[in-house]
């Protein structure tokens, strides 16, 4: 067995290769700028475009042009580039474009840090859009993540037409680290469902699923718009075709919650204490709770690698055995009441930390042991 | 006539509004140029002239303010084959205007029509970025403390190949359009007009006055002659093509079985300029090759050629969970600003920890085993005081033996780089 050594941003880069992603566009940041740089080595050779926005709001532009035009389109930035976004995302959301946008965190609020990591994020990307539609946000712990995640990225993409997120770290982006790429476990590829009938309305579709996509350029003439729209593409002011589209972009991403949840458990029997957390925060988890257990304290870990949707049922079954949970983020508690709200009747314990360094697993056990 | 016009979906112009002729005129275009209406996709920005696009039976994009030559660039650069036409008001040149200037540089083939009438009459008749100085507009006196932009000067100082200018109702604005559209490259026409709505009740624009204004200005009509050059698409998929070699992923194989590995924390604290990224990622594969996992963390300026650079390193038989450093087993002290960076770390480090101290560096208390070296008495130049150091560790056993040492740098260097490193290395033997 090889194994491979790269930053967490090469390894997300080679898992949109892997996922088909042959278009990128995207403005330099610091921790993300290297995504950008793999894309620009690794697309041209497999004839994928990649393209130097002349700012963040214009490369989201030429993602949201080249899916249109049927592309697979990848984009990178860090907090304050998914500010610049705002519009544009709210644009994809609406007007269900897919696409994959990796947000490699780091230490906000506003420009912030540029070299110190936060999952300052994790409530910014779910909710830094105009009417709330609920969103995909998927979250590495490690490089292999990464690799794994931007493939999953992509396939919830293209089956909901909708912008996922991938909310990296500068810990994971920028931290260099060995892992076996040869037999990562990813997923089957999912295309875009193309539409194959009669007459084409370019939002028709079942109630809470997105519609069958056709290509700007193809045969049958496309109409794509940001202003609300019927079935048929066109702006509308009808309040039951505006409601049932509403209800669609909702249910379809809501009702999926099941499908898109992704995670990582660690649950002992003799354990009374299930401690929840995401990102690269989770592997400081991992190793307090093995260190507890050779200290003779049983510790059971759920580590989430989906945030948006919430996974409220996964949640509730894990939970379930448990006395106590504590919930434990790299900010100072951005999810930890959404575990509050989907476990309302559990005693919920919380320890953030936002200083630009990672919790080390010394200060978990300490949250731990002092309950 | 062939027409393009959708006619469950006339215009809905205020009366009097010259864009309703402009939208005959581009229609007439599409007619002139015989253009495929699969194969042409209108793209309107907001306001009154982001209505256009859905007059038309050809494909269609309409967003948000300001960011419609973005999506016109994705569209053109994912399907050459194309006819890419954008339609942006007064109001959408200035808050688009950096993507304005980024399509004249760019030099891509779309074809923005733009519709000036002076003023945002959707909103109010609020002054925009062309309104005239003593204009009477929505916005009270603010345009009294403005000046208007000239965007075909701007155009032409940024780069673009085609600019024409008239009035919005021109006879021959058919033409004009049909030329722009088929320009190879990006075409600006910037089409003046009347928003009888708002603009022209308390302001006296008359057809005539449109007239007289193009005579004023200075004269566009097309081919910018001094700034020809080839199409950015045609001239992207040249230069892509040339980049032919997909970089593969690094994979190293393991080659070397140790006895009873402990993992290892490998601290080199030096500065910018010293090769210390290149020597932690040396330290990596010299662990790979042992078959075990690695993690390494940088710590550097953003202005790269100055100030410290540190970098982590974790090497460990077991997966690697928490990538920070919490007891090192190895410390290279190198230069004193990266040792200042760390300099907390000294007081916790233990008696076991091998630090290996540059004799011109210095440490705080420490109750760990420090070995001090001379490189420049050992004529090693500052850039090679990393590399050498990995001979002093490997030497000592500490985190990497030889045999490692020597996989990881024939992996990572050219032939000719590897003998030259082994000769740096080999200096330190001698201390």
């Amino acid at each position: 067995m090889a194994l491979s050594f790269m930053e967490g941003n090469e390894a997300l880069a080679r898992g949109a290769i892997a996922a088909g992603c042959n278009f990128f566009a995207g403005y330099p940041i610091t921790p993300a700028t290297t995504i950008f740089n793999s894309m620009l080595e690794m697309l041209p050779p497999q004839g994928g475009i990649c393209i130097q926005g002349e700012d963040e709001i214009a490369s989201m532009g030429y993602c949201i042009g080249a899916s249109m035009a049927g592309k697979k389109v990848l984009t990178a930035t860090s907090g304050p580039g998914i500010s610049l976004y705002s519009e544009q995302i709210s644009f994809a959301i609406g007007s269900e474009i897919p696409l994959v946008i990796a947000d490699v965190q780091r230490l906000g609020p506003s420009t912030g840090s540029a070299t110190r990591g936060a999952d300052s994020d994790i409530q910014f990307l779910r909710w830094g859009s105009t009417s709330g539609v609920p969103v995909i946000v998927l979250v590495p712990k490690d490089a292999l993540d990464c690799y794994v995640l931007a493939v999953h990225a992509f396939n919830y993409a293209e089956e909901f037409r909708c912008p996922v997120f991938i909310a990296s770290n500068k810990e994971i982006g920028m931290t260099k680290e060995s892992f076996d790429l040869e037999s990562a476990p990813l997923p089957p590829i999912v295309e875009r469902k193309l539409f194959s009938g009669d007459t084409y309305l370019p939002f028709e579709a079942k109630p809470d699923a997105a519609p069958p996509f056709l290509p700007i350029g193809g045969k049958t003439l496309v109409r794509q718009t940001s202003s609300t729209h019927g079935p048929d593409g066109y702006i509308t002011i009808d309040p039951e075709v505006i409601a049932k589209n509403q209800d669609r972009l909702r249910e379809k991403i809501y009702n999926a919650r099941k499908k898109i949840t992704l995670f990582e458990e660690d649950i002992k029997g003799n354990s009374d204490t299930l401690v929840i957390s995401y990102g690269v925060t989770a592997r400081a988890v991992e190793d307090a709770a093995r260190i507890l257990e050779i200290k003779g304290k049983s510790i059971s870990t759920l580590t989430l690698k989906s945030l948006w949707p919430v996974p409220e049922e996964l949640l509730l079954e894990k939970a379930k055995p448990f006395k106590q949970i504590i919930v434990i983020e790299m900010n100072l508690g951005q999810y930890v009441n959404e575990v509050k709200r989907v476990l309302c009747d559990k005693k919920i314990k919380f320890y953030g930390q936002m200083n630009g360094v990672m919790i080390s697993p010394e200060k978990i056990m300490e949250v731990i042991e002092n309950e | 006539m062939n027409s393009y016009l959708n006619k469950n979906r006339p215009p809905v112009y205020c009366p009097g509004c010259t864009h309703e002729k402009i939208t005959n005129s581009l229609d007439r275009a599409f007619d002139r140029l015989n253009l495929s209406a699969d194969k042409t996709v209108i793209v309107t920005d907001i306001g009154c002239s982001g209505l256009f696009d859905t007059f038309f039976n050809v494909h269609a994009l309409h967003g948000v303010h300001g960011r419609a030559l973005t999506y016109a660039s994705g569209l053109k650069l994912a399907d050459p084959e194309l006819n890419v036409i954008v339609t942006m008001g007064d109001g959408g040149l200035g808050i688009g205007g950096a993507h304005v200037l980024a399509s004249c540089r760019r030099n891509l083939d779309l074809t923005l029509i733009i519709l000036n009438n002076f003023n945002f009459g959707m909103t109010g008749g609020q002054y925009s970025a062309t309104t005239p100085t003593d204009a009477v507009v929505g916005s009270q006196f603010l345009n009294q403390a403005e000046i208007p932009l000239d965007i075909c000067a701007i155009a032409q100082s940024a780069g673009a190949t085609y600019i024409d200018r008239c009035s919005g109702l021109d006879a021959d604005l058919p033409e004009k359009i049909a030329g722009a559209v088929k320009h190879k490259g990006f075409s600006i026409i910037e089409t003046l007009g009347m928003c009888t709505g708002r603009y022209t009740k308390k302001n006296r624009l008359t057809p005539k006055v449109l007239d007289q204004m193009i005579i004023d200005s200075p004269e566009r009509c097309g081919i910018i002659e001094e700034n020809q050059r080839p199409e950015y698409g045609e001239r992207y998929r040249a230069l892509a093509k040339e980049r032919n070699t997909f970089p593969e992923a690094v994979a190293i194989e393991k080659k070397i079985t140790l006895k009873e590995y402990q993992r290892q924390e490998v601290v080199i604290l030096g500065s910018a300029g010293m090769r210390i990224v290149t020597a932690g990622d040396i330290v990596c594969y010299a662990g790979l090759y042992a078959g075990m996992n690695v993690s390494m963390k940088n710590d550097y300026n953003i202005t790269v050629l100055r100030g410290q650079s540190v970098s982590e390193i974790l090497i460990s038989p077991e997966k690697i969970g928490y990538t920070g450093i919490e007891s090192p087993t190895v410390v290279l002290a190198l230069s004193d600003e990266g040792v200042q960076r760390r300099k907390k770390m000294f007081a916790t480090l233990k008696p076991d920890t091998f630090v290996l101290k540059e004799k011109s560096v210095t440490i705080p208390e420490t109750r760990a085993d420090v070995v001090e070296i001379d490189f420049r008495e050992l004529k090693i130049k500052k850039q090679d005081w990393a590399l050498a150091s990995l001979g002093v560790m490997a030497k000592k056993e500490n985190a990497i033996n030889k045999t490692m040492l020597k996989h990881a740098l024939k992996s990572r260097f050219s032939e000719k780089v590897y003998q030259v490193a082994m000769e740096t290395i080999e200096k330190t033997t001698q201390a």
